[in-house]
């Protein structure tokens, strides 16, 4: 065997009121696949941070290629050779991919020389990225290729990956683990988080699984049941959302060649969307982030406008509508991005509140706010949708992101909507909280409301929709119903690994 | 070492705090530079900040805080809903200009009928110059997408020449014997802001100012336009979802702060001024940006900052005449107070801790 590269032993790091890791102990040898599995608040985020040099721990040593190991700042631990992709993205929305990769680099060469390399290592591990691009323009999955190539520039003996599947198809899954073997084979150890089971069968040589801080198991997850480690991992069942069955009933919104030119220079223009959407339905929508999800919510919530038959509600033209009048009529959004478009961070819930809901739940009369009953309102949605607050005082930029994310999506369902148009409603949102927003759709449906689910969690998708189509390219494909759908088929109907190449293995 | 750390939400102490912090930090270093200059720096401070209220004068310096305060306050109320928004009117200089020239020009075209109706006609008229002014960059801004902040400052120069214009042509005096300026509307009672209570330096801006710092506290607490206003400003992408245009945001914001310094200049005209002459404006526009900043955008806050500012002004003329201070070294220190109160506005934000960096 090997000499292990990155030896942990005994690493405990305790918080006031909770001791996120208790005498953690393990081995990544040179090239290994190592998973970390464990439910969200297991402690695996504290712990790559101590490997990356953001925590340090109360006791416990780690050594790195048999010498101590110990990172004061993330800095030193990239000098060391030690590289993360984080799960939420640190760029710059302002500046273009290789000026953010320069941002991290210890003494960045000129930017034609980072271009030529970002364009190199993309090529190498099939990553397509345009280093001239403005992160800003970018999609949630583009934005982690800037993160995954930033990291491969620093030619790392250790890769942290937390999450990253989380945004991607399962053909650009595929590629990633292409990619992430190949660096494997090349002798990079990769530490692998995730909670995704099947994943981290077909992709880990090794798992380390942790709940409530501690080493509860290890397994060599090829040869371990997916649910096998599940119950290591969780210690009990994950709620799985119930769907009613229903009748279908009518149609409430109708889209007629919904078509509209991009937005903005890397926005996607919509192209010719047709399709009915019944009372009672979930209509999930996947696809690659960047082929029209955004422009697709934002046609629907109001943000922009269209000709006015191409979007039909309950029969009605709604198409030059702005967003308050469609409110008013019922048909109500939740945009992807949570800070900055779908609540704005620096203010109140009971503000937040205000933003979207003053139409339907009359929060204003003459112009008047009734800061009361906004609040009250604000109440309900952090009560019933078990948002995590002090009150409805706090600002919108203090909670965490599911938290927050949970308030959003309740925001909207309080109003009683006829249709709900929701886009990656999940995102980063823990499985707990996930469950339960999916749930809160269900629920919504299950009294008549149409959802749209736009998301990139096949699973999620799968898991709620009666119907399912695809986004590719501004097209939305001939919608199917959910049941019985494979892999490959909605595969084909994503339009394959879109913009994605298998990495050239032969290299 | 020091290091900031980002408060999760803002610190409501010391967003009140920080201005106190400013001015204070304002009489120490003004002090030093006084000290500098070879004059007493207590007694100074105290000249500027005391005198105006509590010396044997006061009589005499207290109506003009009034005078000076009053065309601050009615600016930067209308400045503070851009602000806000993020909409940057610099040029609130040339709209009190263009107020003060159409709100004049309306007076004397009725001269010398007397009427109950000609003042208010002065008012509207008035409004109505700045907010046209305002517009300019505001359309301009909204179909080419030009940068306000140039344009409504490069305005302010053009809005000069046509006062100089006016005063030298077509508003001259006919009875002035060639002398430029127009005629004293001061002296025409029905055209004249007279002062409500005499001595007291109360005329018709300084009520308005007042009024408009209530509208302005009700529409920012109370009513969704005030709060489109701060969405917009916070969070564009997020008040374009909440239904908030931003074309109409722009033009009102520009026509309400337009609107407010052309009733700032049309007050001053025919009341303080008197007259349109070549040096009718003395930099009201500008300050009124420092008051609004000072003020936090808070319309109390900007009453405050206003009487703070016109302080600062008398008692910087009181210095110059009784003390020889040079007129640059009290505008220097008007310039630190908007200075220490951006630099001490970090606190707001951001918690100062000493010693190494805690581990998160």
């Amino acid at each position: 065997m090997t000499r292990p590269l990155l030896r942990l032993s005994g690493l405990t790091k305790a918080y006031p009121g909770v001791v996120a890791n208790k005498d953690v102990s393990f081995e990544i040898h040179p090239g290994e696949v190592h998973a970390l599995l464990g439910e969200n608040g297991a402690g695996k985020s504290t712990l790559v941070k101590t490997i990356y040099g953001l925590v340090k721990p109360d006791s416990g040593t780690m050594t790195l290629e048999g010498n101590a190991f110990t990172p004061a700042e993330p800095r030193a631990a990239r000098a060391a050779g030690v590289a993360m992709v984080f799960q939420h993205f640190s760029l710059f929305d302002a500046m273009n991919v290789a000026e953010n990769i320069a941002l991290g680099m210890e003494n960045p060469p000129p930017q034609r020389e980072i271009a030529a390399q970002v364009r190199q290592v993309s090529d190498q591990y099939g990553l397509p990225l345009d280093p001239d691009r403005v992160v800003g323009e970018l999609s949630a999955g583009e934005r982690q290729r800037v993160e995954i190539i930033r990291c491969l520039l620093q030619d790392p003996k250790l890769l942290i990956m937390d999450e990253p599947t989380s945004v991607l198809t399962p053909q650009e899954v595929a590629i990633l683990f292409e990619t992430l073997k190949q660096l494997s084979a090349e002798g990079t150890a990769i530490l692998y988080i995730s909670h995704k089971l099947e994943e981290i069968r077909t992709l880990c040589d090794n798992a380390t699984v942790l709940r409530l801080g501690e080493v509860v198991g290890e397994c060599d997850p090829k040869a371990t049941s997916a649910r096998e480690m599940a119950e290591l991992m969780v210690g009990s069942k994950l709620h799985v959302p119930e769907k009613a069955e229903k009748p279908a009933g009518e149609t409430v919104l109708a889209l007629q060649n919904l078509s509209a030119p991009a937005p903005h220079q890397f926005g996607t223009a919509l192209r010719d969307i047709t399709i009915d959407i019944s009372k009672g339905e979930v209509l999930g929508i996947g696809g690659v982030a960047g082929n029209g999800q955004d422009e697709l919510v934002a046609a629907l919530s109001g943000e922009m406008r269209v000709a006015s038959d191409m979007v039909h509600f309950q029969g009605q033209p709604v198409g030059q509508m702005p967003p308050n009048a469609r409110r008013k009529i019922g048909l109500l959004a939740a945009p992807e991005e949570r800070m900055g478009h779908a609540a704005a961070p620096d203010m109140s819930l009971t503000e937040n509140a205000i933003m979207t809901a003053t139409t339907r739940e009359n929060l204003t009369s003459k112009g008047f706010l009734h800061w009361a009953k906004a609040r009250r309102f604000a109440e309900g949605v952090i009560k019933d949708f078990d948002v995590r607050t002090p009150g409805p005082a706090n600002a919108a930029r203090s909670l965490s992101g599911g938290n927050l994310q949970k308030f959003v999506i309740g925001r909207e369902i309080m109003q009683a909507p006829d249709v709900l148009v929701v886009n990656q409603p999940t995102w980063g949102v823990d499985a707990s909280a996930a469950a339960a927003i999916r749930q809160a759709l269900l629920d919504l449906a299950a009294k008549g409301a149409a959802v749209i689910c736009i998301s990139q969690d096949l699973d999620e998708l799968m898991g709620i929709s009666d119907r399912f189509a695809a986004l590719n390219e501004g097209r939305l494909s001939a919608p199917r119903p959910a049941q019985g759908l494979t892999v490959e088929e909605i595969g084909l109907m994503l339009g394959g690994a879109h913009d994605m190449e298998v990495a050239h293995v032969d290299a | 070492m020091i290091t900031l750390e980002k408060r999760p939400q803002p610190s409501r102490i010391w967003s009140l705090a920080t201005p106190l912090l400013a001015v204070l930090l304002t009489m120490i270093c003004g002090g030093l530079l006084f000290a500098a200059l070879g004059k007493n720096p207590f007694e100074t401070i105290r000249t500027i900040f005391l005198d105006p209220l509590f010396s044997e004068f006061a009589w005499f310096y207290r109506p003009q805080l009034l005078i000076k305060g009053a065309p601050l306050v009615l600016i930067a109320i209308g400045l503070s809903f851009g602000f806000r928004a993020g909409i940057w009117n610099i040029g609130a200089e040339g709209q009190y200009i263009v107020g003060a020239i159409c709100g004049a020009a309306v007076g004397l075209a009725f001269y010398p009928t007397e009427s109950f109706i000609i003042f208010p006609l002065m008012i509207i008229a008035g409004i109505l110059g700045g907010t046209l002014w305002a517009m300019i960059p505001g359309i301009l801004k909204v179909k080419f997408g030009t940068n306000e902040i140039l344009v409504s400052l490069m305005l302010v120069y053009v809005a000069e020449q046509l006062m100089a214009s006016m005063a030298l042509g077509a508003l001259r005096n006919p009875d002035g014997m060639g002398f430029p300026g127009s005629r004293n509307l001061s002296q025409y009672p029905s055209a004249a802001n007279l002062e409500i209570i005499s001595g007291s330096g109360m005329h018709w801006g300084v009520v308005t100012a007042l009024i408009a710092v209530i509208f302005a506290y009700i529409a920012l607490s109370r009513h969704i336009f005030g709060f489109n206003v701060r969405l917009a400003g916070q969070s564009p992408r997020a008040a374009k979802f909440a239904g908030v245009n931003p074309t109409a945001m722009i033009l009102i914001c520009m026509g309400l702060s337009g609107g407010l310094a052309g009733a700032a200049g049309l007050f001053e005209v025919a009341g303080p001024a008197g007259q349109i002459s070549i040096d009718f404006n003395v930099g009201y526009g500008f300050t009124a940006i420092i008051v609004a900043f000072l003020g936090r955008l808070h319309p109390v806050g900007i009453l405050l900052a206003g009487g703070l500012m016109a302080l600062t002004y008398i008692g910087g003329e009181i210095a110059q005449s009784n003390l020889g201070l040079p007129l640059a070294a009290i505008q220097l220190m008007q310039g630190m107070l908007l200075f220490f109160l951006l630099a001490v506005d970090v606190l707001t934000n951001y918690a100062v801790r000493f010693g190494r960096r805690q581990v998160v």
